[in-house]
């Protein structure tokens, strides 16, 4: 089957100058991602590890230093941000920002919020075509129609989610990205966005790429998992099963710092420091040294790979943890 | 062990141009010295309110229509602006949400940490300042001589965290007020934030009152949780008897919601409605009864409290589980 989505050797720098001195932050540093049609993948990682610029990337709001993108087999990566807007590509990959209240334009309803999308990118015949998208959208997600004439100060959290949402799903797009969707919500109303996502996902067999720090709402809703560290990626593998065998340090050291409900574990292992500057990194050592509490002395010289360590399992590490 | 805090009776209202808030109701609780309690619920349940209210930090729209805090046989809702103000920093500290909020972004953290200690314990520049990295130390900041020279946008999220507590735990209170001091920070960073909170309660004894949205962080670290929907206290109980009995059905409902206690995503249940709008004059006596299943005629009667059900653990509900 051919991946909905192929991200290779992915690479975004930003140049900084410090003290005078130009020096490049290698936020997205080589990464290969494949996204399947109809999957849900979850990217997982610490501020600052470069996933919500991977997002933007793969989103094709920003544009890469090198790399490739293919979207069903075609190369997306080349052509320019502006030209790609005007494609009609634009429609298939479409994006859910973090903050619904700062995403959403408060001089637009509800209704303008999710007919913007529709006007730019299918260009209606009628009014009449304009409203019968919106209202699908709108039912898709469960906004009541009597909701739509509101702007997003007359709107609850878990509505305004539900817009982004919906003007994302109005142009019927074959992969959603989405960058922390509930993490502004409350837990009750992110339970029902989680459900609705996860039905979305089976209804219409759009896929996810669902960026969050939150690893308890990625077991739950993804069915794979990329972790990300100081830009690259370091383990991926079915989400069931990385979050029950961990195989990289980093993966092991992140799991066990979520608390869980029932679970006693004042012994944990516990992951102190912060991650190394993403600025002009060594390129000859593990972006994890120095963090790590498996690390040996090879792995201060000799960067690790993405390999396959078992079937449908990867991991960046000389020393991967045994199951 | 001994009463560090007890609150009791607290209601809060606010005026606003569209209604009277009426944003706690008789809200009570009790904190022991070196214990933590969590207090969670939704957002606008009064979590927040009730810290402020317990600082004297509430803004000029509200009213305390009633109420008691006590802490060491003084009532703070009824102290003088001065008495606060001693009180404030040196006995009773606060953690606030947004660490670089929290921080003025135009002085030195180590300048800010110096300020409080300058405050509350006057001594000589050389001592403060020694006291000033000791304080940088005790969270376990990095290189405390260079980071107690930078400028609160300089340092990580967590770091300004750090110096948020370092602050607050630098004149050895005995009583912290967290509210949701690690909501914003990633998950490691938050459990150096929570252990640090958690080891210095244990050393010295130190009350916390946690106030968080985070259940299964209440679980990993506090000794209880009190329980709060629409300015009501619902609920409070020792943490193991609150998730593994919970009595009252809002509490029930929220464990319901948690994410890191579902096994698939099915299990997970959203808790139905909202909370009634607080400026309603026909606010009803259980203010969770209108998304309540268990609902009764009963639960209508005027005079509802918590009722104890159990070893230290109270209910405020007249159908609880």
């Amino acid at each position: 089957m051919t991946p909905l989505l192929q991200a290779s050797r992915l690479v975004k720098t930003f140049a900084i100058s410090r003290g005078g001195r130009q020096s490049r932050l290698r936020a997205v540093d080589d990464v290969d991602l494949i996204i399947a049609p109809g999957e849900a993948v979850g990217l997982v990682g610490e501020s600052g590890c470069g996933k919500s610029t991977l997002a933007r990337l793969l989103a094709r709001l920003i544009e890469r230093d090198s790399g490739d993108i293919r979207l069903d087999g075609a190369e997306i990566g080349g052509v320019s941000l502006e030209r790609f807007t005007a494609s009609p590509d634009r429609r298939r990959i479409q994006m859910v920002f973090q903050d619904p209240t700062d995403s959403l334009n408060p001089r637009f309803s509800a209704f303008d919020a999710i007919a913007d999308p529709v006007r730019v990118l299918i260009k209606p015949r009628s009014r009449a075509e304009l409203e019968s998208r919106v209202f699908a959208a709108a039912d898709r997600v469960g906004l009541a129609r009597e909701v739509l004439p509101r702007f997003p100060h007359q709107l609850s959290g878990g509505q305004k989610a539900r817009v982004g949402i919906a003007r994302a799903m109005v142009v019927e797009p074959k992969l959603l990205i989405l960058d922390e969707p509930t993490s502004a919500l409350d837990v009750s109303a992110q339970a029902n966005v989680l459900k609705l996502l996860a039905r979305l996902s089976h209804e219409s067999a759009v896929s996810l790429l669902f960026v969050s720090h939150d690893l308890n709402v990625v077991r739950l809703l993804c069915d794979r998992v990329a972790v990300m560290y100081l830009g690259k990626i370091v383990e991926t593998g079915r989400a069931s099963e990385v979050f029950s065998a961990p195989r990289h340090p980093y993966t092991r050291a992140l799991i066990s710092a979520i608390p869980r409900i029932g679970v006693r574990d004042d012994a944990r292992e516990r992951l102190d420091g912060e991650p190394r500057s993403p600025i002009d990194p060594d390129p000859r050592a593990c972006g994890f040294h120095g963090r790590c509490v498996r690390q040996r002395e090879m792995c201060a010289r000799e960067p690790p790979e993405l390999r396959t360590i078992a079937p449908a399992r990867e991991a960046r590490c000389h020393f991967p943890v045994e199951t | 062990m001994s009463t560090l805090l007890s609150v009791s009776d607290l209601s809060i209202a606010f005026r606003t141009s569209s209604g009277v808030v009426r944003a706690l109701q008789r809200v009570g609780f009790t904190l022991r010295a070196g214990e933590i309690l969590g207090v969670v619920g939704e957002s606008g349940s009064g979590k927040s309110v009730t810290a402020l209210a317990i600082l004297g930090l509430l803004d000029a729209a509200a009213r305390i229509v009633s109420g008691r805090a006590e802490f060491d046989g003084r009532d703070l809702l009824r102290l003088r602006r001065s008495e606060l103000e001693d009180i404030r920093g040196r006995d009773i500290a606060m953690v606030f949400q947004n660490p670089r909020a929290a921080l003025n972004p135009i002085r030195t953290v180590g300048a800010q940490i110096a300020d409080v200690l300058a405050r509350h314990t006057p001594a000589s520049t050389a001592v403060i300042r020694a006291k000033t990295l000791e304080a940088l130390r005790a969270v376990r900041i990095p290189d405390p001589e260079r980071r107690s020279r930078a400028l609160p946008f300089e340092l990580s999220g967590g770091m300004c965290q750090r110096v948020g507590i370092a602050i607050a735990l630098s004149c050895a209170p005995r009583l912290l007020i967290a509210d949701e001091p690690t909501t914003g920070l990633d998950v490691t960073t938050q459990a150096v934030i929570m252990d640090l909170i958690r080891d210095t309660a244990r050393e010295r004894g130190l009350g916390v009152v946690l106030i968080t949205h985070d259940l299964a962080l209440a679980w990993r670290y506090c000794d209880r949780v009190t329980v709060m929907h629409a300015g009501h206290v619902v609920e409070t109980a020792p943490r193991d008897a609150l998730f593994a009995r919970p009595r009252h059905p809002y509490t029930e409902k929220l464990l319901l919601s948690a994410p890191s206690r579902a096994v698939r995503l099915d299990d997970l249940e959203a808790i139905e409605g909202a909370p009634p709008d607080l400026r309603r004059d026909d606010l009803p006596v259980c203010r969770f009864s209108e998304r309540c299943s268990r609902r009764g005629a009963i639960c209508d009667e005027p005079g509802l409290s918590l009722e104890a059900l159990g070893p230290d653990h109270f209910a405020a509900c007249r159908k609880p589980l």
